[in-house]
């Protein structure tokens, strides 16, 4: 038998129906998920090749400016590792992430946050890791910004995760905070997550080994996919 | 005293939130295609071997109403059965794509090609079928499913044997159209889809 990824350990992700995130109540199956050991369906996945990812696509400063311009903010260098369970790197993995400006706005047609725009801020970029399962981006600090799921309710500095590896069972979307941001605590999307060990590595951890001074500070955030019973599949070496 | 296996432990999933167009159907979200082509757009080349297919329908809330934020994402066998980078797979079947809905009415729409029959690791066959993946704001893990054909034979597909309610199978059934099949998804209710734990 080949293939089989692992069981999904109990209590990391969030449950479905939280009703501290309000639109979860209505977007939850109540029904208790199927199980069964994976396929070549779910221990499959697709391949992005570098021709279809730019060189630029992982410099949010500059991947939207006008030429000789940059976005405006808080400079930072975001990068780490994409492994799987059994700690091995993944490489070719494509890792996309999106997020608000510096002001908290997103460049969304459905936005409409009185922040304004950053005329060279998309806020999208994209990446695949190297030989040794690493990332990097260059974007600015994203800004805290209000949400209506309370009177009074503001999201911690976030940047969106958006990650394939070298299965389709892998597939996680997922979110970064930044460390000592004092508004994580508060808030409710993290606190879907019931273990705090878990919200925990959610949490980017300034690196000051990284930062390049007078430019740009550091933030490292490793990602850890589900791991797999088999080293190689049928067909083909992981991650290619 | 034992020693540790060593494992890490997996990163926990968070919501895409509603501006999860924004890193992946770039376009959706009113961003210049141009340097932000969409991975996904197109399912395959057309010289890709199969039967032409559309898959339509929406993603029903608990509350009947359709989705108008949702991400899908599709990954399916060629007409052969086999994944793409699979040996013998269809160079010019890709076998992935995404979508976001239709902003004002929740619609979907992805252009591809019947998948074959895909052989299991010990020999049997499991019917055609296609994943579906959706993420969204409020859904805080993403949700995966499986799309089956009305006109196969279900009876021996070991997924679907273990579903304990057989009532709830129809679920997972495709509706044939005039060019292809209607699969709505519904996240809570009397006639709420099957996900999977995978």
């Amino acid at each position: 038998m080949r293939g089989g990824l692992f069981e999904r350990p109990a209590g990391v992700n969030p449950p479905a129906f939280t009703p501290g995130y309000k639109t979860s109540v209505l977007r939850s199956p109540r029904h208790t998920l199927v199980s069964f050991n994976s396929t070549p369906s779910e221990d499959t996945g697709p391949a992005f090749g570098h021709m279809r990812v730019g060189e630029a696509d992982n410099d949010l400063l500059i991947n939207y400016a006008q030429p000789g311009e940059t976005a405006i903010g808080e400079r930072i260098i975001l990068h780490g590792k994409v492994l799987d369970e059994s700690g091995r790197p993944i490489p070719n993995a494509l890792v996309e992430i999106w997020q608000a400006n510096a002001g908290g706005r997103y460049r969304h047609k459905k936005d409409s946050y009185l922040a304004a725009l950053d005329p060279n801020f998309g806020g999208c970029g994209r990446t695949l890791t190297d030989e040794d399962g690493h990332y990097w981006f260059r974007t600015v600090k994203p800004g805290a910004y209000p949400w209506p799921n309370g009177p009074n309710e503001w999201r911690p500095a976030h940047i969106h995760l958006s990650i394939f590896g070298y299965a389709f069972g892998q597939r996680l979307i997922t979110q970064l905070y930044f460390e000592g941001d004092p508004l994580i605590p508060r808030c409710p999307i993290l606190g879907t997550i019931p273990d705090a060990d878990a919200r925990d590595r959610l949490v980017a951890a300034l690196d000051i080994q990284q930062t390049k001074p007078m430019d740009a500070i550091a933030y490292r955030f490793d990602v850890v996919l589900r791991g797999s019973r088999a080293t190689h599949f049928e067909n083909r070496p992981e991650g290619l | 005293m034992m020693q540790k296996l060593g494992y890490l432990p997996m990163t926990p999933s968070q919501t895409g939130g509603p501006y999860v167009h924004i890193g992946t159907t770039p376009e959706a979200a009113g961003l210049d295609p141009s340097p932000f082509e969409q991975l996904g757009k197109t399912i395959f080349e057309g010289n890709a071997k199969g039967e032409r297919i559309a898959l339509t329908g929406r993603v029903i809330d608990g509350h009947g109403a359709a989705l108008t934020d949702v991400m899908l994402e599709i990954w399916q066998a060629d007409a052969n059965g086999l994944y793409a980078g699979q040996e013998g797979a269809d160079p010019a079947f890709y076998g992935f794509a995404r979508r976001a809905v239709d902003f004002t009415t929740g619609a979907f729409r992805f252009e591809t090609i019947k998948p074959g029959a895909v052989k299991q690791y010990d020999g049997s066959y499991a019917p055609p079928h296609v994943t579906f993946w959706l993420s969204a704001r409020g859904i805080n893990t993403g949700l995966h499913t499986r799309m089956y054909f009305p006109e196969d034979d279900l009876s021996g597909d070991a997924l679907l044997a273990r579903v304990q309610h057989k009532d709830r199978l129809k679920t997972l059934i495709a509706e044939k159209t005039e060019d292809g099949y209607r699969f709505d998804i519904r996240l809570q209710g009397d006639d709420e889809t099957i996900f999977f734990d995978i």
